[in-house]
């Protein structure tokens, strides 16, 4: 078993025009810079990307957005860039809008292999629209499918060798549903250590569900509101 | 007087009570964490992973693996607790949180809530709103009582499309609170100074006023 890659550019080489990507994070906390910036290189196109957010024009998925790299992006909350708006606009890039709740559930019910979910989330709203509604109990909830995605990318605090994962802090997020749900899922990690190392007791993601793990680097770490008071 | 923002959030502050969990949105909700009683507790839910969100960090001490699901940096409490999204909507989802504050463009007088789109504008998402909506128990609208053209935003029926059916429980505004009752807003109370009058005219859909109304108290 060897799971550890160099970096992001070898984790993402076989990544192909057209596949549909998760990509955990919640605005910029917690998402995978080296493997955005990695796939920008690369230039892989017609991307499918599912995440929380869509980044801002300079940093995080914008930076795909940029170079045209997305087909269709399915987010609960986007447009806090005005590249995303444009393309969204004159019609070059699709959007699918879907309840935040739903779509971790979604990405959630991938990784524990069931097929769909019943929530109340929609219900009454064009969300429901050409969807099932099921009557449980005297409440309405309609039925959203779990997500196929060739690529889970997720970003982790603590990997080690086996591919269990630690996060910190809310920069979990969407991270641990995510890498539960992809074909392949690709970790990138600040500190990669050996077996052994991290708590058992403490793992947030198991290794089972992580193909790829490398030693991210240069993390930017953008903060989108910064927000203090005075000592 | 109709009411500023800050005294909106103050008067919602009337509503918790002791362990209480719950979740503020973005706007006027945030500011109801400000007013939260000394000595009550209460436990304010983030719905991107935070149990016990505490108040925004010291100069030099933010975190960008630590924000609130405004993207603002925030602190944790003691007894805080980090957690996925799924989760997160879980407890949203099977009624764990005890209240839910939020913002509103028009709420209808059976307690449809609209929040989230204005057809032709650009449409930023729904985020957690639909959730929060269709599962809370407890929901509280914290909104202007009018929009900036002066239009009531309390309607017999909301023009935009909704966030969610039937699940708005109580209004607070500028100029009164009010409680969706049979399909319509129940006068509860004023804002100091404000009428009646005032609030009837500013209201668009069924209002009941029974009795003398009270002042708020903040």
């Amino acid at each position: 078993m060897n799971k550890i890659y160099k970096n992001a550019e070898e984790a993402v080489a076989d990544i192909k025009d057209g596949s549909t990507l998760m990509l955990g994070g919640f605005g910029l906390c917690g998402i995978p810079e080296n493997c955005i910036a990695a796939l920008v290189k690369k230039g892989t196109k017609n991307l499918v990307c599912i995440s929380n957010n869509a980044g801002v024009d300079d940093f995080g998925i914008g930076l795909m957005l940029q170079q045209k790299q997305v087909k269709k992006m399915i987010s609960s909350y986007v447009g806090e860039n005005a590249e995303f708006e444009r393309q969204l606009l004159s019609g070059e890039l699709e959007v699918e809008l879907v309840p935040q709740g739903t779509l971790a559930t979604r990405c959630m019910a991938s990784g524990y292999g069931m097929p769909a979910i019943y929530t109340p989330a929609g219900v009454g709203t064009e969300v429901a629209e050409g969807k099932e509604i099921r009557n449980f109990n005297g409440k309405d909830y309609l039925l959203e499918m779990a997500f196929d995605a060739d690529f889970a990318i997720v970003k982790a605090w603590k990997g080690d060798e086996h591919g269990n994962l630690v996060y910190k802090d809310t920069a979990r997020n969407f991270n641990p549903l995510m890498a539960m749900a992809g074909k392949i899922t690709i970790a990138e990690v600040e500190e990669l250590v050996p077996a052994g190392e991290l708590d058992p007791n403490n793992i947030h993601t198991p290794g089972i569900y992580v193909h790829r793990i490398f030693k991210g680097v240069n993390y930017e770490k953008r903060i989108e509101q910064r927000t203090v008071r005075k000592k | 007087m109709a009411l500023d923002k800050y005294q909106i959030a103050q008067r919602i502050s009337n509503e918790l009570q002791d362990g209480y969990y719950v979740n503020l949105g973005i706007g006027i909700p945030t500011l109801v964490a400000n007013y939260i009683p000394k000595g009550m507790n209460v436990v304010l839910q983030s719905e991107n992973g935070l149990l016990g969100m505490g108040p925004f960090p010291f100069e030099g001490e933010e975190d960008a693996d630590l924000i609130n699901a405004g993207k603002q940096t925030i602190t944790t409490l003691p007894g805080s607790a980090f957690f996925d999204s799924a989760m997160s909507f879980g407890m949203i989802r099977s009624g764990k949180v005890d209240l839910t504050v939020l913002g509103a463009m028009e709420v209808s007088e059976n307690g449809d809530i609209a929040n989230w789109k204005i057809p032709g504008k650009m449409v930023k998402g729904m985020g957690g709103a639909m959730d929060l909506v269709a599962s809370a128990k407890n929901i509280i609208v914290a909104m202007m009582h009018t929009n900036p053209k002066g239009e009531s935003k309390l309607l017999p029926e909301c023009t935009l499309p909704l966030t969610g059916k039937r699940c708005v429980k109580k209004i607070v505004t500028e100029l009164a609170v009010l409680e969706l009752v049979n399909g319509s807003f129940k006068l509860l109370e004023r804002a100091p100074g404000v009428s009646v009058e005032e609030i009837q005219q500013k209201t668009a859909g069924k209002l009941i006023v029974e009795g003398d109304i009270p002042e708020m108290s903040l």
